[in-house]
């Protein structure tokens, strides 16, 4: 899984900041995917390309439990989120819903990967590679249901 | 085992469980609104597309439905919502179906007490993240996103892993100037936004058994600001007394052991309690109301599942009884019950004669939807539990979390105001 960076350094990016409430109305999955973002980044929509990564902090999307939030950036093209922790429910969204991959990373990774850069992250072997800075950063391994549920393609092609 | 390991283990048919431990529970009740309804209805076409059947649900005795965000219905895209909701419970039987407009009806976490569509002991799923509120009356009450609702739809259980415990003793009776919501406030700024992620926050101690249930629902609601997995008390008199005036007599209580093991233990002494705010643009940046910053209030908010239940109002119309409101002040009960009751107490008369405006009930402005949404600049004093950027309107604008009662003061002021200090 290769692609660019779009770093936001900061903590507690909320829900409502990924998708705001006013649109709450709306379901229409690339209709919600233009309004990624709003509430923190309104360039987000002209900028993000198929493929990208998001970087942030701790407790990425927390709040309200919408499903908009992880649909609206995987409609973007956002495949994975880096952050140093997850609200549980869009955590859980996340997978169950097979929408993005939400990857822990610690400070190390966090402090180096910078906006722009170029990474390569095999779940497999648990690895980030920073194409740009040539480095390697180790993720935290899913959780042995949730590697279970991503490997199946989500929660309703999970057998238990 | 605690009271949340006990109700997973009985739900999963299992005699033990810890902390960790992965298991598939049995769901008793599930709740979807008019957000979550379309999100899941959307999940279903995309299920069929994939060949699975979705023609029949596990229980649909088991499901109930609120129309409560985009209600009465703001514009046309929220109208269609609700038409969309109204066809999903005709298709699968869905009996109770609470229309705005059509008797009872109001917040979805609200019915779930109001209604006692939620009992002790069960495992009770919903598609908001507030779900928590349930658990003030001893059920596992937990916010889930629209596919794992759909999944509980169709196979009547779900996955979990089992969360460790928090606990959260209060000792002594909370002053007459003090709430809930200012004991949850506090607990949030001393854990932070995440100290209670994937956990549970169980509430005890003499100072619970003392509180309402009505204000041990507001401390079960904002666990989710702090990330937890789900909020519970373990029932007592009060709850079954609450349920009983409701029609629901029949249900198992379940408590926790007497050895049951807790992660953490925090203790908070009630007589040191002050009123407290919750500044922009987080629910954990907690200051006491006395040294609060002073600024320009434009508008007061009390509605909510937080803030909206009758003890709340009845505290709001404590204060506003004979005063009038300096800024634009908006009431939405909770609940068409509750409006009745409010009415029948003399609430919505104390509120009207203040100067302040009526609505009906809906999560409205709280989650930017519609109903008094804010403009850019434009600073709130709100009874809901969210004060993210842009939550009740413009990204620029801000809201302050505060108690019924301090909310009430301030409206009064005009400026965040102690309500100690109200002549």
């Amino acid at each position: 899984m290769k692609g660019n960076v779009i770093k936001y350094e900061r903590d507690n990016i909320d829900t409502d900041v990924i998708l705001p409430g006013t649109y709450l109305k709306l379901h229409d999955y690339d209709e919600l995917a233009s309004h990624a973002m709003e509430g923190i980044d309104p360039e987000f929509h002209a900028k993000v390309k198929d493929g990208d990564f998001i970087v942030s902090g701790k407790n990425f999307g927390c709040g309200s439990s919408r499903e908009h939030a992880p649909i609206a950036l995987s409609h973007s093209g956002i495949k994975a989120v880096l952050a140093l922790s997850f609200a549980r429910i869009f955590y859980r969204n996340s997978v169950d819903g097979a929408f993005l991959l939400p990857i822990e990373i610690d400070e190390e990774a966090y402090k180096n990967i910078a906006n722009g850069d170029e990474l390569n992250i095999s779940v497999e072997t648990n690895e980030i590679k920073n194409v740009t800075k040539n480095q390697t950063y180790q993720m935290k391994p899913f959780s042995e249901i949730i590697g279970k549920i991503i490997a199946a393609g989500g929660l309703f092609k999970f057998k238990p | 085992m605690n009271i949340t390991e006990k109700i997973l283990a009985r739900a999963s048919g299992r005699e033990r469980l810890s902390p960790d431990d992965v298991v598939f529970v049995n769901v008793d009740k599930v709740m979807l609104h008019d957000v979550s309804g379309p999100g899941v209805i959307k999940v279903f076409e995309k299920l069929k597309n994939q060949g699975i059947n979705v023609e029949k649900l596990w229980d649909s005795s088991k499901v109930w439905i609120a129309e409560d965000h985009f209600v009465p219905s703001a514009e046309k895209v929220s109208a269609e919502n609700i038409v969309k909701l109204s066809n999903f419970s005709k298709k699968y039987g869905i009996e109770k179906h609470f229309k705005y407009g059509l008797g009872q009806y109001g917040i979805c976490h609200t019915l779930s007490h109001e209604e006692a569509l939620v009992l002790p002991g069960e495992v009770y799923v919903g598609g908001d993240s507030h779900t928590n509120t349930t658990g003030a009356l001893g059920a596992f009450a937990c916010g889930l996103g629209h596919t794992d609702v759909a999944y509980v739809l169709l196979n009547g259980k779900i996955w979990f892993k089992v969360p460790e415990t928090l606990l959260f003793k209060l000792n002594g009776k909370l002053p007459e100037h003090v709430m809930a919501k200012d004991l949850i406030l506090k607990i949030i700024g001393d854990i932070g936004t995440d100290g209670g992620a994937y956990k549970t926050m169980q509430f005890a101690g003499n100072g619970i058994d003392e509180m309402s249930v009505d204000e041990r629902l507001t401390l079960t609601n904002m666990t989710t600001e702090a990330g937890a997995k789900n909020g519970i008390i373990e029932p007592d008199q009060k709850i079954v007394d609450h349920l009983a005036s409701r029609g629901a007599t029949e249900f198992t209580q379940i408590k926790g052991d007497s050895d049951a093991d807790y992660s953490k233990t925090f203790e908070y002494e009630a007589s040191e309690m002050e009123p407290i705010v919750a500044k922009p643009f987080s629910p954990e940046n907690i200051v006491i109301v006395r040294e609060a910053p002073t600024v320009e209030l434009d508008k007061a908010y009390i509605g909510s599942c937080t803030g909206a239940k009758l003890e709340d109002l009845e505290a709001v119309a404590k204060i506003l009884k004979g005063k009038k409101v300096k800024i634009r002040t908006e009431v939405l009960p909770a609940a068409i019950s509750i409006y009745k009751k409010a009415i029948e107490k003399g609430f919505i008369q104390i509120f009207l004669d203040a100067g302040a405006t009526v609505g009906p009930p809906t999560c409205g402005a709280c989650c930017g939807a519609h109903m008094g949404v804010l403009a850019k600049g434009e600073i709130c004093i709100s009874t809901t539990n969210r004060n993210f950027p842009g939550r009740m309107g413009h990204v620029e604008s801000q809201t302050y979390l505060a108690s019924p009662l301090v909310t009430a003061a301030s409206a009064v002021t005009g400026k965040i105001t102690d309500p100690r200090d109200l002549n």
